[in-house]
């Protein structure tokens, strides 16, 4: 495909940079990207995603806007309240890049569709709100051999690791399984300030255009922890874990598992 | 002993990585713990000893997005 004459002014400052240049553009046109969750990290990344250009986001999230919501997950609006968040966040995607294809699926993500979706798309994006979905997202992405940019935000502080599979740490490299339901706080009962889903969200954006242009050093085997009380960014090394049941050699994980759904932290 | 926790250094009496999650009061479950970049299994916290300036690495679930 080539540009047009509106695309290359729209995407001029991009096309400047020799890192990306009209290939990488064209790069980012043919790109495929699966995010997770259209809430408070999904929205800032699909929404830079979308400005970037990339040529197809899915989108995936069965909630309705809340108006508790607004505060931070910035692609819907207060006349939105009520509607389906899919819907929602791809009409103000497509508003700012008409370029980009959308594709929403108004469901959960399941052991039972989450191979067959993140099949077609080249890099996931983990935007979810609870355990089971960030374990079944990274279970999903290494059984497909297809990319994650984990994400996780409470309070006043976020995370974010990026896992190719087979070459750097996964996130059961780390938690080995989901914690008890109900100990671990969600944001509905211990609060975000919303801010900080915009940071850490748009540092996952980043982290796939990356992967798409291949170019840079992706955030593998390094956990990124930031904390705005203190606007600190802390970098924990980590490796692949011999003993991991999903991706060390002596795997025992090969399904998909569906873990006890606690109450969805709905926000 | 001197050990650097989560980037601070620190002085403890304790031999092993559980001896230190329970004189900072924090249950096993909900951490992943990392001794000098190695994980350590949740079974082998307890075994697990420590040394002069080793480096912890406490990693808590952090579960948010939405």
């Amino acid at each position: 495909m080539s540009f047009t004459e509106d695309q290359i002014t729209r995407y001029s400052r991009h096309i400047l940079l020799p890192e990306v240049g009209g290939k990488g553009q064209k790069k980012l046109s043919q790109a495929k990207v699966f995010v997770v969750g259209a809430g408070g990290l999904g929205c800032p990344v699909a929404y830079y995603l979308g400005a970037a250009g990339i040529g197809t986001i899915g989108l995936i999230d069965s909630d309705v806007v809340d108006l508790s919501n607004l505060q931070r997950q910035v692609l819907h609006h207060t006349p939105d309240v009520g509607r389906s968040k899919t819907q929602s966040a791809k009409e103000k995607i497509q508003a700012l890049n008409p370029d980009v294809q959308v594709n929403t699926y108004e469901e959960r993500l399941t052991a039972q569709n989450a191979r067959e979706i993140i099949r077609q798309y080249d890099v996931v994006i983990d935007g979810v709100d609870n355990f089971p979905a960030k374990f079944l997202i990274n279970d999903a992405c290494y059984l497909e051999n297809t990319p994650l940019v984990h994400g996780g935000i409470l309070r006043f502080e976020g995370r974010v690791m990026t896992i190719v599979p087979n070459e750097s740490a996964c996130y059961r490299c780390i938690f080995k399984n989901p914690p008890p339901t109900g100990v671990v706080p969600t944001c509905q009962e211990a609060g975000i300030i919303g801010v900080v889903a915009g940071i850490i969200g748009t540092i996952q954006a980043t982290e796939a255009i990356k992967l798409i242009l291949k170019i840079g050093q992706p955030l593998t085997n390094r956990l990124l922890d930031f904390d705005a009380r203190t606007t600190t960014f802390r970098e924990i090394r980590v490796k692949r874990n011999p003993s991991c049941a999903l991706c060390g050699p002596n795997a025992s994980l090969t399904e998909l598992i569906d873990y006890d759904e606690p109450e969805a932290c709905a926000i | 002993m001197q050990l650097t926790i989560n980037g601070k250094v620190e002085n403890l009496d304790v031999s092993t990585v559980l001896d230190v999650l329970k004189a900072k009061d924090i249950d096993p479950q909900l951490v992943a713990v990392e001794v000098n970049t190695q994980m350590i299994d949740q079974e082998n916290l307890g075994t697990t000893s420590l040394k002069e300036h080793d480096k912890l690495e406490f990693l808590f679930f952090m579960g948010g997005g939405a």
